[in-house]
């Protein structure tokens, strides 16, 4: 939910207009959450759900098995996830505009969070700053000096590492 | 200054820019990060009131009902059953003529249990002699926190406002807010200073008994001062334009009624999604306006019956009160009564569901279709599971 919220604001800082908001559900710790964030040119007025994104990213890989991550998104859509692994081996289909970034590792020698734990909402930001040519990587890094709640210059360093060691 | 964040946020910190001298909250969702942001002013020294957690909404209006009483501006927050709680103690407010604002986080009542936004909590309170203003996006929460306040202190008003924040669509939702400069919110809102107050030097009592030869006329000034507050809202919304460069174009926003067909009046975040769609719509060349009740309470009548002049008029309701169609629905019906339009209810979004411009699409198309072909029926309920929702 922070990443959208992140993103927005970095989209908001650059003159773009965003909105951020969660899926309104009953979210428990640890389940699975969804966030949406919607970027214009133009003021935004839509009052509702996202239903075919232009660009799903997943936090966890694990989720790629609970979830259709590929629902609604757009034919020519992207899809990031953070996974160690290479895209072609996440066992969605090839044909799809996939990328991973390795964003768990990344966030832990940042120090964000523990091994059980990893708080990756940050660096995988990074990612899609790479991955997509919405938002510049320095507004992202801005946004995310910002609005972090703690460690905020580690938080900043694991999306600028996530971006420069690049998409796969 | 340019921020990105939530309506809540974006109500407490028009409560700091107010310069609020108390508060009086108690939790519920999805209001609780109102009197969450707005504690952590106070904790910081960045606001100068005097901020009481309650043990209740009823606990927590009737202790703004004493404050304002001795002339402090005050504010609290609720949702639903809170604001539920409060029912009683909102007739005492608007009845003693205490300025109280009061954002409310629209969301249903159950049961059973649902946390999720629609207007029947506001809707349920339309009688209790508060303004109710409705909001579009976060910039309008914030804006409209203002307004209300200028609007509920002036003299001749002298009642309180609800500024009606849709659940979580807007609430919990983070959007880009400017955030105006101190200065100029000084400039807007004088300080709070009633001509009577409870003062320990001059003891007096106030709100005591009304003897059956006095009620009535007290009575008929809070209607007459409700009928004026129309004039002093249309003017607070040309002042703030003036000093903040935004409007909202008084009690009912116009948006392409000019030369439409059909219009649809519709409160709260929906009417975005109607513009947007209404829109897309317009480039095919479908002659159709939205018309955005901004104000409730005191009811618009006088710019709702100017909609009379098109063919059809389609009425939102976010709540349903079991009467004949919607609440909205009703009173437009009333105020286009001896005027030509074909009106229809449509009910949708209750309970969280969510409004989509699909939705607002078939409205439209089906208001041009019945401003073809006359009224189908009366209600209809938009994207019910089986399809049904007809009468």
């Amino acid at each position: 939910m922070l990443a959208s919220e992140i993103l927005a604001r970095a989209a908001i800082m650059e003159g773009l207009s965003a909105s951020a908001f969660p899926f309104f559900g009953v979210e428990r710790k640890g389940s699975p959450v969804t966030a949406f964030c919607r970027i214009d040119r133009r003021p935004i007025r839509l009052h509702t759900g996202i239903y075919e994104p232009d660009h799903v990213v997943v936090l966890d890989q694990a989720l790629i098995r609970l979830t259709d991550v590929l629902s609604g998104l757009k034919e020519d859509g992207t899809v990031l996830v953070n996974s160690p692994h290479k895209a072609e081996e996440l066992g969605l289909p090839t044909d799809r505009r996939l990328a991973t970034v390795d964003a768990t590792s990344i966030a832990l020698t940042h120090h964000l969070g523990s091994p059980s734990a990893p708080i990756v909402n940050t660096a995988i930001l990074g990612g899609l700053a790479r991955q997509c040519d919405i938002i510049p990587i320095d507004a992202v890094l801005d946004a995310i000096r910002y609005m972090a709640p703690a460690r905020k210059e580690e938080n900043a360093q694991a999306a600028l590492e996530t971006y420069e060691r690049g998409v796969r | 200054m340019i921020d990105a964040i939530t309506a809540n946020h974006a109500a407490a910190l028009a409560a700091k820019l107010a310069r609020v001298e108390v508060a009086a909250v108690y939790p519920i969702t999805p209001q609780t990060t109102i009197s969450e942001k707005l504690a952590e002013m106070v904790s910081r020294g960045e606001l100068n009131a005097r901020f009481l957690l309650m043990e209740s909404e009823h606990s927590a209006m009737s202790a703004l009902i004493g404050a304002s009483y001795v002339g402090a501006r005050t504010f609290t927050a609720t949702s639903s059953h809170g604001l539920a709680l409060m029912h009683e103690v909102l007739m005492w407010a608007s009845g003693v003529r205490r300025p109280i604002v009061m954002p409310v986080a629209a969301r249903t009542i159950g049961g059973p249990w649902n946390i999720w936004g629609e207007h029947m909590d506001v809707i349920a309170e339309r009688d209790v002699g508060w303004m109710q203003f409705f909001c579009e996006n976060n910039q309008e929460v914030l804006d409209t926190v203002l307004m209300a306040y200028r609007v509920a202190e002036d003299p001749s008003v002298m009642l309180p406002a609800m500024v009606v924040v849709d659940g979580f669509i807007l609430t919990h939702t983070v959007d880009a807010v400017d955030i105006p400069d101190q200065r100029l919110v000084d400039e807007y809102l004088p300080r709070f200073d009633p001509p009577v107050k409870l003062d320990m030097e001059r003891p007096a009592r106030l709100g005591g008994l009304i003897m059956p030869d006095w009620w009535m006329e007290f009575r008929y000034r809070i209607a007459a001062d409700m009928e004026g507050a129309k004039e002093r809202i249309k003017q607070a919304d040309k002042e703030f334009s003036r000093i903040f460069g935004r409007g909202y174009g008084g009690l009912v926003e116009e948006y392409g009624t000019e030369d439409a067909d059909a219009v649809l009046v519709v409160a709260g975040s929906a009417a975005g999604t109607a513009k947007e769609v209404a829109d897309r719509l317009r480039e095919e060349g479908a002659r159709v306006g939205v018309a955005r009740i901004r104000v409730f309470r005191p009811f618009p009548s006088e710019e709702i019956s100017r909609l009379g002049s098109r063919k059809m008029v389609g009425v939102f309701d976010r709540s349903y009160t079991f009467g004949d169609g919607g609440a909205m629905f009703n009173e437009v019906r009333s105020a286009l009564h001896g005027t030509d339009s074909i009106v229809k209810n449509y009910i949708g979004g209750l309970g969280g569901r969510d409004v989509t411009a699909a939705h607002m699409e078939w409205i439209f198309r089906d208001m041009l279709e019945v401003a073809e072909r006359g009224l189908d029926r009366k209600v209809e309920w938009v994207g019910l599971k089986d399809g049904s929702g007809r009468w």
